[in-house]
């Protein structure tokens, strides 16, 4: 029991997908417009990689290595087409405002590389907790950025009006509605809530992280452990490690693009 | 006329990455240099044509035919990773040139999500399939048009003054939010 506790501070704090491996960036753009968005799609993903790490560890045995990836893909799949069709017949509002980002859960790398690099390797128990851990980490960071795009493009949490006019506090008697006025007098900041604020989110999100790795590099002086997993999604996880130090990939691909950009790089500046 | 709206729509007002966000690994991976970034944006177009043209004959001709729609996610991804496979092999065969100048992004596409995001809009927004094959050609052209722009950008990046921690993906995440900002003009277009 002990190691599944283990495996839910893994994914909830150690290895956080968003904040330390960030993963999954495609969804985490586009759905924080709102915290409830964000909540919403993240306990979708939880659900899903519950169950895809329960099947892919029970068939671990019987996958054959050659095929495990399109195997894993189909399996997640499946699981993707039954959250949804549960999601249009109980949640259909939640549904509507994801839309396309449900089935593109299929191509989340936080999913198929959890498939890889644990549930292949590890009995059923200790993979529904890894899943379930990841999961909620996933959900915690995509519920904790959509909060803020929302309270600082809308003035609102979960709905709620907080900041600006018309907050709920104002409705209220004595204190309270002097914290309200003041309140009031923030205006909402609307591009937050549009695509470029989730561009802005994220550079400041990944500049902190940054600098919090220089941090405990200096202070450590031995090379710092960044989970910078490239066969995870080939080249998904790759890019988020730009400056930090990578493990060397295993997917010749990839090498031979950067190495194609550091030679046409080269020619530019020879220019 | 519908047809150009159609096509102008998906690749600048409705751009694939900076209004829908899919497709941002490659994007955000392969932008550092304009060349690269074209040969990305050229296999882009080229898978992304074929594939919206293969996912909705196959919807329309087997799945919905079977009364099997709700297959479409399974069969997608499926269909997808096997045709770019099957044009990686064909290339190599009987096209060299264009094998040599595409060949490394072919692979990296399979996991691309803005492939498989336009197969799925294509069916959920009812397009028949000349129309899917125009908002294939059209999105992976608003691709092509907003990596080369980034590329561009980039280039002129690494000669200028940027903050310790900004360097690297989050200068390149800001430019693009600029970029995002400055196609919200097009949103007049249609």
């Amino acid at each position: 029991m002990n190691k599944c506790t283990e495996r839910l501070y893994n994914g909830i704090v150690k290895e956080n997908p968003t904040f330390v491996q960030m993963l999954g960036m495609c969804p985490t753009l586009a759905v924080t417009s709102a915290a409830i968005n964000g909540a919403g799609m993240g306990l979708a993903t939880t659900c899903i990689l519950v169950m895809s790490n329960l099947v892919i560890s029970i068939l671990r045995k019987v996958i054959p290595d050659k095929v495990r990836i399109p195997s894993f893909i189909v399996i997640i799949a499946s699981f993707v087409t039954i959250i949804q069709f549960l999601m249009q017949a109980y949640l259909p509002s939640l549904n509507a405002s994801l839309g396309i980002y449900i089935p593109l859960i299929v191509v989340n790398c936080i999913i198929l590389g959890r498939a890889e690099s644990y549930a292949s390797k590890n009995k059923p128990l200790p993979s529904i907790f890894d899943g379930l851990g990841m999961g909620l980490g996933f959900t915690i960071g995509l519920t904790v950025i959509g909060a803020f795009r929302e309270l600082i493009g809308k003035g609102c949490v979960f709905g709620y009006q907080v900041l600006g006019e018309g907050n709920i506090l104002q409705g209220k008697q004595g204190v309270l509605k002097g914290i309200g006025d003041v309140f009031g007098l923030y205006t909402p900041i609307t591009i937050f809530v549009l695509a470029p604020g989730a561009f802005f989110v994220l550079a400041f999100l990944v500049a902190f992280i940054n600098k919090r790795n220089a941090k405990k590099l200096a202070a450590s002086k031995d090379s710092v452990q960044v989970s910078c997993k490239p066969e995870a999604c080939a080249g998904c996880a790759n890019i988020m490690c730009a400056g930090k130090k990578l493990e060397k990939s295993p997917i010749s691909e990839v090498n031979d693009v950067e190495s194609n950009d550091k030679k046409s790089n080269e020619e530019n500046k020879e220019r | 006329m519908n047809i150009l709206l159609l096509a102008i729509g998906a690749a600048l007002v409705n751009n694939v990455i900076l209004s829908q966000f899919l497709g941002l690994c490659p994007f955000l991976g392969v932008s550092k240099s304009v060349n690269t970034a074209t040969g990305m944006g050229m296999a882009v177009i080229f898978v992304m044509t074929i594939a919206s043209a293969a996912t909705s004959i196959i919807y329309y001709g087997i799945l919905q035919r079977l009364g099997l729609e709700y297959l479409n996610t399974i069969v997608f991804i499926l269909v997808i990773a096997a045709l770019v496979q099957f044009v990686e092999m064909f290339l190599k065969k009987n096209m060299k040139s264009l094998y040599e100048s595409l060949g490394v992004y072919l692979p990296l596409i399979t996991t691309n999500c803005a492939v498989l995001g336009i197969a799925i809009s294509n069916v959920q927004e009812g397009y028949t399939i000349f129309q899917s094959i125009v908002n294939g050609f059209g999105s992976a052209v608003g691709f092509t048009i907003a990596i080369v722009i980034l590329a561009g950008i980039r280039e002129k990046l690494e000669y200028s003054p940027i903050p310790e921690s900004f360097k690297g993906t989050p200068i390149v995440l800001i430019t693009s939010g600029l970029m995002a900002i400055a196609f919200f003009g097009f949103s007049g277009l249609i």
